[in-house]
């Protein structure tokens, strides 16, 4: 009796991930070449942005915000690198005074230029007190506006090598990529687990007032989540220009709505105070499986999209099932 | 028993052998409660004893697993607060709904407007809603303009209000929810009145209230509950208090109140001439806390005793004013100050503004003393924690399956118990205690009592605001009394009683 209810409470905790696990087991089966190194590896190279887009989102949802620009921080952050890593010898350079520079710098620049408008986001949410969901779209014009308004909306392109070597080159096996969402998603799980900018971020999420009662610097809290969230989409960012070989002010679009979905399925609730890193990566890769699921099974680009749109909706309808279900 | 047998019964409402549960809880056992035309029946028990419970299933709000409700002779089921209303019951909520923004009269006829045709569409018809509301607010002696908007009254305003659209509905049962905890003397003066012209005109009346004195005044007859279950039925003429508080509690009460063994000693914390920013508020407090002291803050609903110990916490502003700690000023604009200066706050909302719902039992202990856990400054030692945890489980005997349990599953007396611990790991000195045992139940209630007496012995000093009067008597060494946001008195514990405090509680400038 107790046994089988605990099998229903799961199903129904999990029914997306299931569902899509589903969906990836027949993929294989009625497809040739899904399970391959290839698309294993083409996944993992997918995943890796992805993932370190939603774990600087996840503090902004776990505190009951939201964070709709960084899609296009992420954009911002790929056309920023772009314009201090094109080869110095690139005839169609889009800053030709711009020395060559060192990767590790212009990335150390662009997280900078990226967190000072997450600190903008933090403080127009937590000291003007404007919704999230408003503030952050707000952002989010903002930010595509000054993007088209830098690059003169012409895409960029004409990396030099050691840029695009970060997409392209592994350690044995291991992609750089990879490595990198290794490194964010260990310090996000030690951050969120193990100090108490965490403790305070889930209390904060939790119960606003009680965690101000108890103590707790709210404003400073929240603004440094926004802030870190900048500085991830500026290393997102810079990740996906050197994948694509290029970045314009159409990089990164819609890429917000990925990872607040990838979040609500891997159980960072929409209604504050829960969510784990090692979710938030289950739920980047089920998320990731299902668009490739749908490539391989041929299905019109445009069906992706409205499948994708429908998980969202659903994840977050289960997510606050579990929650209504407990009053 | 024979079904829908048509033998009038004397009852007009009858609930039997109801059971209700919810996940992990038995809310109702077998309930029952039998209600006469025409007379004001108590229902009484402790918090979670299924009182608002047993009310929800009869309005319709839960569905009952089992038993059956029979009305004016005949069964029924009742499928939802609609369906009540339109058959003649209504029910006051003990937490309000109100659209502050609406205005008094859509509020009362919110769901059920008034409607008129207008050509082919059907339309609200706003010139009878206003009428009929205000022949209802004029029934209930209310002299509110329907048009105003609800949120230009008081809470104890809008709870009248509450009380004038369940009159409204005609009801033939009408359900009173706690309708008191709001409202000032006068104004359950006023409930009373209307409470006995609608027992005249017959209504049946089920009053539930944790408020001895008034159940014995109102009352005909009292039904207690126990864990769900029901205890019994008398007639209120032949009841005490005491009768009561051992039924609903199921064992003798010898004592109510630990036996303190604490010494006031020097004075520690001092305020003087503390004033809010809100005009309305409080002004010009001053008073002085002795170490190892117990002060009782008295006041009616609306004294403005929560605003001035916010004030003092740094969760309110304040204009001018002083606050001494062992001779130093102290200056607090923020928790996080008050904190730093050895002082604690148990809030009077524990859900609002206490518990940390969705996170465990641990995290909610430690939270305000994280600083004191870091390894290198940067890594919190979760060994530490939990050895704070554990001790706290073990000192203040909290009931929980593990420290990793959310907060929110516990019982209302374990979750206090737990915010106690968060704060006494700061070790403050004094302690302001907001309404500590409100929504516990009386044997957890004596719990947080030990473990108050035995903090005042060890030479903390507490501020406990209290609506109990009781509770502030056999508790305070000192009670202060607060007025419409003035001090306007001090009682001595040993002095002190009902009529005195009441006094100085109701001295309007």
């Amino acid at each position: 009796m107790q046994k089988s209810f605990d099998i229903k409470k799961f199903l129904s905790n999990n029914a997306i991930i299931i569902l899509i696990m589903i969906l990836a087991v027949l993929t294989g089966i009625f497809t040739e070449n899904f399970f391959t190194i290839n698309n294993f590896k083409n996944l993992v190279l997918n995943v890796s942005p992805r993932f370190i887009i939603a774990c600087g989102v996840s503090g902004c949802l776990i505190t009951k915000g939201t964070d709709l620009s960084a899609g296009r921080a992420v954009g911002l952050a790929a056309c920023l690198s772009a314009m201090m890593l094109q080869s110095i010898d690139y005839s169609a350079r889009m800053l030709p005074w711009m020395p060559d520079m060192p990767w590790p710098l212009a990335l150390v620049i662009v997280m900078v230029i990226m967190g000072c408008f997450g600190a903008v986001n933090g403080v127009v949410v937590s000291i003007l007190k404007v919704p999230p969901f408003i503030a952050t779209l707000g952002m989010q014009t903002i930010i595509y506006g000054l993007c088209s308004l830098i690059t003169n909306n012409q895409p960029m392109g004409g990396y030099k090598q050691s840029y695009l070597k970060i997409a392209n080159g592994s350690i044995g096996p291991i992609p750089f990529l990879m490595i990198f969402a290794v490194i964010i998603g260990a310090y996000f799980w030690f951050l969120y687990n193990k100090t108490r900018h965490g403790k305070y971020m889930y209390a904060i999420g939790g119960n606003e007032n009680a965690a101000q009662v108890a103590g707790v610097n709210v404003t400073a809290s929240l603004i440094r989540i926004y802030i870190l969230a900048g500085c991830m989409y500026a290393l997102a960012g810079f990740l996906v220009g050197a994948k694509a070989g290029g970045a314009s002010t159409a990089t990164g679009m819609g890429y917000e709505l990925e990872a607040i979905a990838a979040c609500t399925i891997g159980g960072v609730s929409a209604n504050g105070g829960v969510g784990k890193v090692g979710g938030i990566l289950i739920g980047v890769l089920v998320f990731e499986i299902l668009k490739i699921c749908l490539q391989f099974l041929g299905v019109d680009p445009a069906y992706t999209y409205i499948a994708q749109g429908l998980v969202i909706v659903i994840a977050v309808a289960l997510d606050l099932r579990k929650y209504l279900q407990k009053k | 028993m024979i079904k829908g047998d048509s033998k009038l019964s004397e009852y007009r409402l009858e609930m039997h052998d109801v059971v209700k549960t919810f996940p992990g809880v038995k809310a109702l056992d077998h309930a029952q409660l039998n209600l006469r035309p025409g007379t004001v029946h108590a229902l009484m028990g402790e918090n979670g004893a299924g009182k608002s419970t047993l009310m929800k299933c009869m309005f319709g709000i839960y569905h009952m697993d089992e038993g059956e409700v029979i009305y004016e002779g005949e069964r029924v089921q009742i499928k939802g607060p609609m369906d009540a209303l339109n058959r003649g019951i209504a029910m006051v909520h003990q937490e309000l709904q109100p659209i502050p923004e609406r205005s008094i009269g859509e509020n009362i006829y919110v769901g059920r407007y008034p409607t008129k045709k207008l050509g082919p569409v059907t339309v609200i018809d706003h010139d009878k809603m206003y009428e009929d509301a205000a022949r209802v607010l004029e029934e209930v002696h209310l002299n509110f303009d329907a048009r105003a908007r609800l949120g230009s009254l008081s809470v104890s305003q809008m709870q009248l209000v509450e009380i004038a659209k369940a009159v409204s509905a005609d009801c033939k049962v009408l359900i009173l929810d706690e309708p008191t905890s709001s409202l000032t003397a006068a104004e359950v003066e006023a409930l009373f009145t209307i409470i006995n012209e609608l027992r005249e005109r017959g209504v049946s009346i089920v009053y539930i209230s944790h408020k001895m004195d008034e159940i014995l005044r109102i009352s005909d007859e009292v039904t207690i509950m126990r864990d769900g279950q029901y205890i019994g039925t008398w007639s209120a003429k032949e009841l005490t208090t005491d009768f009561i508080i051992t039924k609903m509690v199921g064992r003798e009460l010898s004592e109510l109140y630990p036996k303190r063994e604490n010494t006031p000693g020097e004075v520690v914390f001092e305020v003087e001439d503390f004033t809010s920013i809100n005009p309305r508020s409080f002004r010009h407090v001053s008073f002085q806390l002795k170490k190892g002291e117990i002060l009782g803050v008295a006041g009616l609903v609306g004294a403005q005793r929560t605003e001035l110990m916010e004030g003092l916490f740094g969760l309110r502003a304040h204009t001018e004013g002083k606050i001494t700690y062992r001779g130093a000023e102290l200056r607090i604009s923020q928790p996080r100050d008050a904190i730093n200066n050895s002082i604690a706050m148990l809030t009077e909302d524990r859900r609002a503004t206490g518990i940390l719902g969705v996170l465990s039992v641990a995290d909610n202990v430690s939270i305000a003393s994280l600083d004191q856990y870091l390894i290198g400054g940067v890594m919190l030692d979760d060994g530490k924690i939990e050895q704070l945890v554990q001790d706290n489980v073990g000192k203040l005997s909290i009931k929980t399956p593990s420290s990793k349990t959310q907060i929110q599953s516990l019982s209302g007396g374990n979750q206090q118990k737990v915010l106690i611990s968060r704060w006494l790991a700061n070790n403050p000195d004094v302690f302001i205690m907001d309404e500590p045992t409100r929504g516990i139940d009386v044997g957890a209630k004596y719990e947080i009592y030990c473990i108050i007496a035995e903090m005042a012995k060890q030479g903390k000093s507490i501020i406990m605001i209290s609506s109990e009067m009781s509770e502030l008597i056999g508790m305070s060494d000192r009670i202060m009394v607060m007025c419409d946001g003035r001090v306007t008195g001090f009682v001595d514990g040993s002095e002190a009683n009902q009529e005195n405090i009441m006094a100085l509680a109701t001295q309007f400038e």
